[in-house]
């Protein structure tokens, strides 16, 4: 049984001056015990499509089933089947955060005895057993999202959902998160995650799917889409005048074939063979009366397979 | 850290139905929770209100001579009119406030829009929650009616039908806690503040919480313009089954309004609910 399934998966918002879907016809499918990842820009459909996927949001046409319930017809199994952390805090502040665990768990069909002792576990193994009694107001940005984790945990979920888990915390706290996913992960849970961060995908997932404007626009491993898409390096020369007249000394530097693209100062050059094109630069430039300002050179990364399906930088 | 040494507590999802169930006793119990950890700085607020009231009313007045009431004491005719506002205002109180923060920016009702009940389940609950805080609070007006009054003037009262005034309370904290979810679910939280202090004003002032329904006979335009304000109905309500030595509007009339306006707003309420929950 796939964990997740989606068939043409499809959202407009209402009220959306022209219709336009913030998700369209998305087809996806998520195998269990895998770590799958939504990536692209705000606004390019992730939280829209988790959205659909966690019940929260109607979708306007298509279906899709999670942990063996149809979305539309069984919600409720949904529900009781997946956990969420949601982008924002939604953590109760009228509970401690031992209590936000224990009725979490309440919620989802446990004793309160049994409800109590799991908090208690998941708050030693997440390291928060000394901010049980805590209100959530005194809780650091990194704390309360490894409590929201926790509280998802609770019912021990087939799915858990993670919406840009690591918004808005501090590189250490983001590394503490990243270490306890990855451990999630590795004792079998299927997670799926969204996030903006190109590096935050390629760290974690096992799988991805990279969305743009609502649409898919590759779905495999990070290393499958970095190949599929050319797996190029990319330099980007910047002279201190217009580059158009170095068009043709362009077309005949040796060791090619490179793809190059001329926009004003700036030369972009895809390659797959980088060693020694920088001097090729800077010569043509010299012979040209132009001199380098900048010069810039990216592996092949999933920054450069984004700019290779959309044609344009990736800007999270 | 593993999850595998956990896995055997994995309580495995029961039917839906059994979910939503046990969901909605889980929820009832976190409120009832944070109920009794804030009941001393509740009672503390909801009692001051009618203390103030029936100390410049029912003692202060009367003792200088200034009595209101007629031949009734004004304590009579206080004591269901303030169980049914404050009733009604702590019910109401109960699902805004909360309300306004869950569906604000922060989105806090997404915590428990995840609980595995359906959303109008999820409004119910909220309702049923918001009825039993109404209930709790209109208690604390008891004893002060009773013991804040000019000497001699002590509230005539007398239960002749314990089951009658029991579901008059219930359907008057119900008809209120979902009057509160709907009007939460439809009115914009920057708003709301001052219009439901408006709101709440005319609904006492012209709920028959300072008069009974019956002394305005005299002036028929205002009994008729009344019939519309549900106040009325919990007010007459619990004069009947409290205070029946006061003239009160007959049980099949309130007992009706009571029900009918509790299920056809309760229908539009959950309605909005679920989709102000829902995008």
């Amino acid at each position: 049984m796939d964990a997740i399934r989606t068939e043409g998966l499809r959202k407009v918002h209402p009220g959306t001056p022209d219709g336009r879907a913030a998700v369209h016809g998305l087809d996806l499918t998520v195998a269990q015990g895998e770590f799958f990842g939504l990536l692209g820009a705000n606004g390019a459909g992730k939280s829209t499509t988790i959205g659909m996927l966690t019940t929260l949001v109607t979708p306007t046409a298509g279906r899709a089933w999670v942990a063996g319930r149809e979305v539309g017809a069984d919600p409720v199994g949904v529900k009781s089947r997946i956990g969420v952390v949601s982008q924002a805090g939604t953590l109760d502040r009228a509970l401690t955060v031992a209590d936000n665990l224990a009725f979490r768990g309440r919620y989802f069909g446990l004793s309160a005895a049994a409800a109590r002792r799991r908090a208690a576990e998941v708050l030693e193994q997440f390291g928060l057993a000394d901010k049980a009694r805590a209100r959530v107001h005194q809780l650091s940005g990194g704390q309360a999202r490894r409590v929201m984790i926790g509280r998802a945990l609770m019912h021990l979920p087939d799915v858990l959902f993670l919406d840009e888990p690591t918004a808005g915390v501090d590189p250490r706290a983001r590394e503490d998160l990243w270490r306890i996913i990855r451990g999630l992960y590795g004792a079998g849970q299927t997670v799926v995650l969204t996030t903006h961060h190109l590096d935050e995908a390629e760290a974690l997932c096992h799988r991805l799917a990279v969305i743009d404007h609502g649409r898919l626009l590759a779905c495999d491993t990070p290393e499958a889409i970095k190949a599929a898409s050319g797996a190029r390096t990319v330099l980007t020369v910047r002279y201190d005048a217009d580059a158009s007249p170095l068009r043709d000394a362009l077309r005949r530097i040796p060791g090619g074939p490179h793809e190059t693209t001329v926009e004003g100062p700036a030369v972009r050059v895809r390659t797959t063979r980088p060693d020694g094109l920088l001097g090729h630069l800077l010569r043509a430039g010299a012979d040209a009366g132009l001199t380098v300002r900048d010069a810039t050179t990216t592996p092949p990364s999933l920054q450069t397979a984004f700019l290779t399906l959309t044609g344009r930088d990736y800007t999270p | 850290m593993t999850l595998t040494e956990t896995r055997p507590t994995t309580p495995r999802a029961p039917s839906s139905r059994r979910a939503a169930w046990h969901a909605y006793v889980a929820l009832t119990a976190r409120d009832l929770h944070v109920l009794r950890r804030n009941l001393p700085a509740l009672l503390l607020q909801v009692g001051l209100q009618p203390l103030l009231f029936t100390f410049a009313f029912a003692y202060v007045m009367p003792s200088i001579g200034s009595g209101l009431g007629g031949e009734t004491s004004f304590s009579t005719i206080l004591l269901p009119g303030l169980i049914a506002s404050t009733l009604t205002l702590q019910s109401i109180m109960s699902v805004t406030g909360p309300l306004a923060a869950e569906l604000g920016p922060g989105r806090e009702i997404t915590d428990r829009a995840l609980a595995p009940l359906s959303l109008r389940a999820l409004g119910l609950q909220k309702i049923t929650s918001s009825a039993l805080f109404g209930l709790v609070s209109s208690l604390v007006v008891v004893p002060v009616v009773r013991l804040v009054h000019a000497p001699g003037s002590a509230p005539e009262t007398h239960v002749g039908n314990w089951p009658l005034l029991v579901l008059t309370l219930v359907l008057s904290a119900l008809l209120a806690a979902t009057l509160g979810l709907l009007l939460g679910t439809a009115i914009d939280a920057s708003a709301f503040g001052a219009l439901l202090g408006l709101l709440l004003a005319a609904g006492t002032m012209l709920g028959c919480v300072y008069y009974p329904w019956t002394a305005l006979d005299s002036i028929g335009w205002v009994q008729i313009a009344t019939l519309a304000n549900p106040l009325v109905y919990m007010s007459e309500g619990l004069r009947a089954a409290l205070t029946p030595s006061t003239g009160h509007m007959p049980a099949w009339a309130y007992l009706t309004a009571l029900t009918v306006g509790t299920a056809a707003l309760g229908h539009l309420a959950l309605r909005r609910f679920a989709r102000r929950v829902q995008g």
